[in-house]
């Protein structure tokens, strides 16, 4: 994993956006993330997965909006004002994700990045660019672009389907 | 000139592209036994234009051709020799090879050098035919292309043909060139826009004592200096760029006289050329979205103000009216930048006709009306394949050979008329030809023999329908024109993808017309908004034939669970929308919901909704660019209250009735 040249170069640290799900915390390249609103009334899409909430209208734009909550087992599924939708924007699409709470951004030098050892997990380890530390607090690194262009999250047309 | 001569090649390429699409128009258009002066001048600028912008920009392949167009041009035109149908070839196959040229040096492909050659000795040999008087400029140019070292004299005369092929006027030409100074300034500048020509039509000025020879005088020792054996070497690129401002020049001194010279023929002639201006579409496409967010707030904010006391804010809502009909004003007017008239997809076509009708030794003429219809850009383009098919196969297939066509009674020379018009909210194009029209019995037994299900009782329009099935051609025998039974199938299928339709009418012996439907834009949906389960979906109002309260008596259902609705002495199978999308709370009792009747191609169904909301026009937002394609959906939309609103693909729901059918 860790020689792939996209994970070398999150490894290397960078500023990340953090958020949590559960109890747990994540994090994802601040570069990634168009912005951050409210939970609105979606549009529901019939016949897809339960974690694709369905699609929100931001400024004319179509947006689809995934629940990590739902997709990974986390956290109270709740809608509220607090709810919090992160809304990305990938190389080719702008997708939101609904998250449980944003705490903040944080610098990580290299050194505070360290490689995922591989186990057992919903989230896939090869989502995982590395585990961030911060004094006791450990942060999972995502690749929120591959994660979301994965044919797991149902966002994408399935090849040759 | 310190200019980076790079950023001007774009224009170049689109001029000349322009260039070559009125000349190919012009050529088709002359008559060859009394050609008009004026379409002749007329193409010989067209020539001209491209070579003074070819030799700006260092292509030295594109001077070469046509110059030697030019050449022959200029003979036509001082009625030297006389126009015959070979020139008239030979004149549109070098159209053909600079459009070669040009797009090799876009980076689209490779001109053939051969094709190139041939149409260049193809030229020469027409004007070498001609009295001697004039040999020895042809003799010049030919050797300059021949690019003789010794001929050096004759190689810087290049563009010298001009003031020598006019011996009798030279001296009226330098009149003119005296008298009417200011304007040949002017029109210089307009026809030449991207030239820094303020100081070079002074220069001119001064030089004009030797017009032929003396912008190359300076040259010469670059010339000497250099490979003989290209002849054209001092337009090579590299020394090109250096000197470009003299090749400038020269190419503009040539023009200017020939401003000039079409001033005494045409005055004014370029004084409307500054009536358009180039956007590029991505432009015109960001204002169509802006304006698609404009009508959603203001239908938003419209949707707000309805709860308010008129009385107590009559002046919002006078405000908001204007804004309403602001909106739909630009709306409209955004649109109608998108448009383009057909004539853009059918200015194409005499040259298709004529190079078929030659190949296949028929005679046809084209009409055409309506070229005025404007149509959306994006289906405009995507018109052209699927006509040309048509065109192609009412030629090969449907015009007889004028033998035939005296036996039959018909006038020896075919006709194939286009037709575009509006009707409704469509376009409809239409392809008739005078032809043998089809034959039923023989698509049937073509038919057969393919193993279709036929019988001899079907309705004519089902037989006609028959041909464009995939791989079906009653053509004996496969011609590099038509017969292999491709064609048909991908038109409809082409159709079929801009969301319009097809549809043949043929009576044998009198010929054969097939219709083409198509909405108007792609943009902007005429929808009907229905509730099922508290959800808002869009069904598009072209799909929908009415909308009724189901009774008992019409209810019907075959082995307890298929629903059939009996109308009109008509079955139709019902789909009920919540269950194909699992919506819950939805209507689920036929008798309290309504039944809206769809037709999609030439289909019925009728699907059950909870109720119908209204009418709206609306705005077709892409879920595929962010998202995927959802089956049952062909897109979304905002509505006014700001949600998102998906619109039905009522093909899809249709064919949902035959999942159903096959899983039972």
């Amino acid at each position: 994993m860790a020689n792939e040249p996209v994970n070398t170069a999150s490894l290397s640290g960078g500023e990340f956006l953090t958020f949590t799900l559960g109890s747990e915390e994540y994090g994802i390249d601040i570069l990634k993330v168009q912005e951050i609103r409210g939970y609105d009334a979606v549009t529901t899409i019939a016949n897809t997965p339960k974690f694709i909430k369905g699609v929100i209208n931001l400024r004319g734009i179509i947006v689809p909006i995934v629940d990590m909550r739902i997709k990974f087992n986390l956290g109270n599924v709740t809608y509220d004002p607090q709810t919090v939708v992160i809304i990305l924007n990938l190389a080719s699409r702008v997708v939101g994700v609904v998250v449980d709470g944003v705490s903040d951004v944080i610098a990580l030098s290299a050194d505070q990045v360290k490689a995922a050892p591989q186990f057992g997990a919903t989230l896939d380890t090869k989502y995982i660019v590395g585990l961030g530390t911060i004094n006791e607090r450990m942060l999972i690194l995502i690749d929120i672009e591959k994660l979301m262009n994965s044919s797991e999250m149902e966002l994408v047309d399935r090849i040759a389907s | 000139m310190s200019v980076d001569l790079s950023q001007f090649f774009q224009v170049f390429f689109e001029e000349a592209a322009e260039h070559l699409a009125s000349m190919e128009s012009l050529l088709l258009e002359l008559d060859v036994s009394n050609p008009a002066m004026e379409d002749l001048n007329a193409i010989f600028r067209a020539a001209h234009s491209i070579k003074g912008g070819a030799g700006t920009f260092g292509f030295t392949d594109m001077i070469a051709l046509t110059h030697e167009l030019e050449t022959l041009l200029d003979k036509l035109r001082n009625q030297e020799i006389h126009l015959t149908d070979t020139m008239l070839d030979v004149f549109l196959q070098a159209k053909d090879a600079i459009s070669m040229q040009l797009a090799a040096h876009r980076g689209e492909g490779d001109a053939d050098q051969e094709v190139i050659g041939d149409v260049c000795t193809r030229l020469k040999q027409l004007y070498m035919e001609v009295p001697p008087d004039t040999g020895r400029q042809s003799m010049a140019s030919s050797s300059a292309a021949r690019q003789d070292p010794e001929q050096e004299h004759d190689d810087y005369g290049f563009f010298d043909p001009l003031p020598e092929s006019f011996p009798s006027s030279e001296g009226e030409d330098y009149g003119f060139f005296e008298t009417i100074q200011p304007p040949r300034a002017i029109d210089e500048q307009e026809a030449y826009g991207f030239f820094i020509s303020a100081s070079s039509a002074e220069q001119q000025k001064h030089e004009v004592p030797d017009p032929g020879y003396g912008f190359f005088a300076d040259d010469s020792h670059h010339h000497s200096s250099q490979d003989h054996g290209q002849g054209y070497g001092f337009f090579e690129p590299a020394a090109g760029l250096a000197k470009s401002p003299q090749v400038a020049d020269g190419s503009e001194k040539v023009a200017a006289k020939h401003v000039q010279q079409r001033n005494t023929v045409k005055p004014g002639t370029s004084s409307n050329e500054q009536s358009s201006i180039r956007v590029s579409i991505e432009k015109v496409d960001q204002l169509i979205n802006l304006v698609g967010e404009l009508v959603i707030t203001q239908a938003m904010l419209a949707q707000s103000a309805a709860y308010l006391d008129p009385s107590a804010y009559e002046r919002i809502e006078s405000g908001l009216n204007q804004l309403e009909r602001n909106t739909r004003d630009i709306q409209e007017s955004i649109m109608s930048v998108r448009m383009l008239p057909m004539s853009f997809v059918f200015s194409r076509f005499p040259r298709v006709v004529r190079d078929l009708a030659g190949k296949l030794s028929k005679q046809v003429e084209l009409k055409t009306f309506g070229e005025s219809t404007e149509l959306d850009k994006a289906l405009i383009e995507r018109l052209a394949d699927p006509m040309t098919h048509l065109i192609r196969n009412s030629l090969d297939h449907g015009i007889e050979t004028p033998e035939r066509r005296i036996a039959a009674g018909k006038s020896e020379q075919g006709t194939i008329t286009l037709n575009a018009y509006h009707q409704g909210g469509n376009i409809v194009i239409e392809v008739e030809d005078d032809g043998g029209g089809l034959n039923r019995n023989k698509i049937l037994a073509k038919a057969r023999e393919r193993g279709l299900a036929v019988n001899d009782n079907m309705s004519d329009e089902a037989v006609w329908m028959l041909i464009f099935e995939a791989g079906f051609s009653t053509a004996e025998a496969v011609t590099d024109v038509s017969g292999r039974g491709v064609g048909m199938d991908v038109v409809k299928r082409n159709i079929a993808e801009m969301g319009g339709r097809v549809e043949l009418s043929s009576v044998e012996g009198y010929g054969t017309r097939t219709t083409i439907r198509l909405p108007l834009t792609l943009a902007i949906l005429d929808g009907l908004s229905i509730l099922v389960g508290g959800q808002i979906f869009i069904l598009p109002l072209a799909s929908i034939v009415e909308s009724l309260q189901v009774t008992d008596e019409e209810l019907k259902s075959v082995s307890g669970d298929g629903r059939l609705l009996r109308v009109r002495g008509e079955y139709l199978p019902m789909v009920m929308l919540h269950e194909v999308f699992s919506i819950e709370n939805a209507i689920t009792d036929p008798k309290l919901g309504i039944a809206v009747f769809l037709e999609s191609g030439g289909k019925k169904t009728a699907l059950l909704v909870d109720e119908l909301l209204g009418q709206h026009q609306v705005v077709i937002k892409s879920l595929e660019s962010n998202f995927r394609k959802v089956h049952g959906m062909s897109g979304a939309t905002i509505m006014g209250d700001g949600t998102v609103a998906l619109i039905l693909d009522v093909a899809a729901l249709s064919a949902e009735t035959e999942l159903l059918a096959q899983a039972a």
